[in-house]
């Protein structure tokens, strides 16, 4: 796939769209959160949502996504449906795991989202796994695997990227780059320059790419998904990019220096993609202010059908620990 | 000479037990460090042939990984697939606990059901050939302790075979324990295809004076003690648990309702060990039924040593599984 090659404008749009509904998401969670309807730890994708959202136009249903507690991003972007998802962040019996995952850990199988995992690194080496099941098939299935900078320093990331190599699996390991592990700046707590070089020590391609422009993103997600695509094997794709949330809510960042702060919010991937957009004549505003609309207007749907939903029975702390009628 | 007469060793009926749930199934792949035969076929061979057989797709030699190894299995069994990873020694799994622990336990729960991790983790341990403190640990109290694995720790070949089978093609994640000195020892085979269910345990040997508990390897000096206690007209009744968790706790109770007396020995610590659980459950069940004390015996308070007499009296010895009979007796 050439470098120059341009997304089309419905592909541009639909990133739009994906990017802003996980937008409201996010706002209209924290804001459940902080008015006491929910309580629930929440890591937030605020900042990074261009990432999942150009990546997921370039898959298909079947397609694997893995992510992190800091996931509704890349669920969103690979359509889980609003309901349920909004069901299970609140814990309710309607939820795609019927409220027993959470936040940290929302799948929904039937929209290629298996695997939600709250330990840093743990979900590379699955990945492969899913990966591995493909190739034996002979599917043309691709696993993404989400994780953060961070996760680039534990040892999973390495076995896995290993294996990935070896075994030349489908994959694509997506660091979203946010600058911080948890409260640590990238420079002291990583060695490399990049994460994107770590991928030398394995011999496959590293890409570095800003995950805050939707184009280039678009252009970095395609090209390795039709490589893992086409048997080719994994790419490690790093997408740099920055949180304005925090590592946990109720965090105030307040070991990022202001200026730093100031100048990413300044630098909001999404407002500068919407003025971008009208500025290439892809989109009016009334045309953005309508997709924005209608993101809001599904959310808010899917928050009353949550609120309004049961919580799950008790009985459920019985169930689904081994398959039914199995002992445990 | 016909099939039931044939000998075969554990690590013969596992190679077998595999080969059968291959061909059965194309959704049975193996994975592991040398497992396949460029590799060797295993470092104690209960792969080899495998990879020949049924290609290096589903046979698969992994780098020494062990994160990696159990990641993918987890994920191939997400996928569709039923893995069979083989972690060459038990002290290794620590090194993939999270994802045993973290996520092959779990997933189903977590998921509210949307899936389910159908693999089977291979590992051998025990001591005796001097292998020291990093090879030989039983670590069955671990995985026991943890919501969603089964534990299986066959002492026979044909158990090997039909647990192996049956965890296999069971839906959960089972941690499939086997002892590398037995991987040696001949015994009877297996009938082909005959499945071990998960779950059973297996009455040894009936007697009423006392009951005797153990698994693994340390079976077969239960069984030795219970034969000398015959000599002395004490009838033991001996169970192979065959399976840790789930307890069977049917067979348990109604041999220590028939007994009164019940020891259980193996070669894990004592001190919060399977043990501990069964005496627990007994104590509750039988509270005031009981004759005496659920007695435990097992491997001393220390890390697995190397040298020879350390070693031997490292392990719950005979002598020490018949001093604690004589106590339950008394």
């Amino acid at each position: 796939m050439s470098e120059t090659q341009q997304p089309s404008k419905a592909v541009l749009l639909d990133i739009y769209r994906i990017a802003t509904l996980i937008k409201r998401a996010d706002d209209r969670f924290i804001e459940l959160i902080k008015a006491g309807q929910i309580a629930s730890p929440y890591y937030s994708p605020r900042g990074q949502e261009l990432i999942p959202a150009a990546i997921s136009v370039n898959l298909k249903a079947s397609d694997y996504v893995v992510t992190t507690y800091r996931g509704i991003h890349d669920q969103l972007a690979k359509g889980i449906p609003l309901k349920p998802f909004v069901a299970e962040l609140l814990g309710r019996a309607t939820g795609t795991c019927k409220g027993k995952g959470g936040p940290m850990h929302v799948t929904h199988v039937a929209s290629g989202l298996p695997v939600t995992t709250g330990i840093v690194g743990a979900g590379l080496p699955i990945a492969n796994g899913l990966a591995w099941a493909s190739q034996l098939k002979g599917t043309d299935q691709v696993t993404v695997v989400n994780f953060g900078d961070g996760a680039s320093n534990i040892g999973a990331f390495h076995e896995a990227l290993n294996l990935a190599a070896v075994w030349k699996l489908p994959v694509l390991f997506v660091c979203q780059n946010n600058g911080y592990a948890e409260h640590t700046k990238y420079e002291y707590g990583t060695g490399a320059a990049t994460i994107a070089d770590r991928a030398i020590g394995y011999g496959i391609p590293g890409v570095e790419v800003d995950g805050n422009d939707a184009v280039a993103m678009w252009q970095a997600a395609s090209a390795a998904v039709a490589r893992a695509r086409a048997g080719e094997g994994p790419t490690l794709l790093e997408a740099n990019t920055f949180r304005f949330r925090g590592h946990l809510m109720g965090d105030d960042s307040h070991y990022i220096a202001k200026d730093e702060m100031a100048a990413a919010i300044a630098a909001d991937p999404l407002p500068r993609f919407r003025a971008w957009l009208i500025a290439q004549g892809h989109a009016s505003d009334g045309q953005l202010s309508d997709i924005e609309a209608t993101n809001a207007a599904a959310f808010e749907e899917a928050v009353e059908y949550a609120l309004a939903s049961p919580y799950p029975d008790v009985s459920e702390l019985a169930k689904d620990v081994v398959a039914e009628g199995a002992q445990a | 000479m016909s099939t039931a007469a044939k000998k075969m060793n554990s690590a013969q009926a596992i190679n077998l037990a595999l080969h059968d749930a291959m061909a059965l199934d194309e959704s049975v792949v193996v994975l592991g460090e040398d497992i396949a035969d460029r590799e060797g076929g295993g470092v104690f061979k209960c792969t080899a042939g495998l990879s020949t057989k049924f290609g290096t797709g589903r046979v698969k030699s992994t780098p020494i990984a062990e994160q990696a190894i159990v990641g993918a299995a987890v994920g191939g069994a997400l996928a569709g697939l039923r893995p069979v990873a083989e972690i060459m020694l038990m002290n290794f799994t620590t090194v993939a606990m999270d994802q045993i622990v973290n996520h092959a336990a779990k997933l189903r729960f977590m998921t509210g059901g949307q899936t389910h991790v159908p693999l089977v983790i291979r590992t051998t341990t025990g001591a005796g050939f001097g292998t020291g403190g990093q090879h030989a640990d039983y670590l069955e109290a671990w995985f026991a302790h943890t919501a969603g694995l089964k534990v299986v720790a066959p002492a026979t070949p044909a158990d090997a075979y039909g647990l192996m089978l049956s965890c296999i093609f069971d839906d959960d994640p089972c941690i499939f324990i086997e002892n590398l000195p037995l991987y040696f020892v001949p015994g009877e085979a297996p009938e082909p295809g005959v499945r071990v269910p998960i779950g059973k345990a297996r009455i040894v040997q009936e007697g009423s004076d006392i009951t005797l508990i153990s698994y693994s390897k340390t079976l077969h000096d239960v069984i030795g003690v219970a034969k000398e206690l015959a000599k002395e007209g004490i009838a033991a009744e001996v169970i192979d648990l065959r399976t840790i968790s789930p307890l069977d706790m049917d067979t348990i109770l109604a041999s220590a309702r028939k007994t009164g007396r019940v020891v259980v020995a193996h070669e894990a610590q004592v001190d919060f060990g399977v043990g501990a659980e069964i005496s627990a459950r007994l104590h509750k069940e039988l509270f005031g039924q009981l004759k005496a004390p659920v007695a435990r015996v097992g491997a001393a308070r220390s890390p697995v040593p190397f040298s020879k007499p350390l070693e031997a009296a490292f392990v719950p010895t005979r002598e020490r599984i018949l001093a604690a009979i004589r106590e339950t007796l008394n």
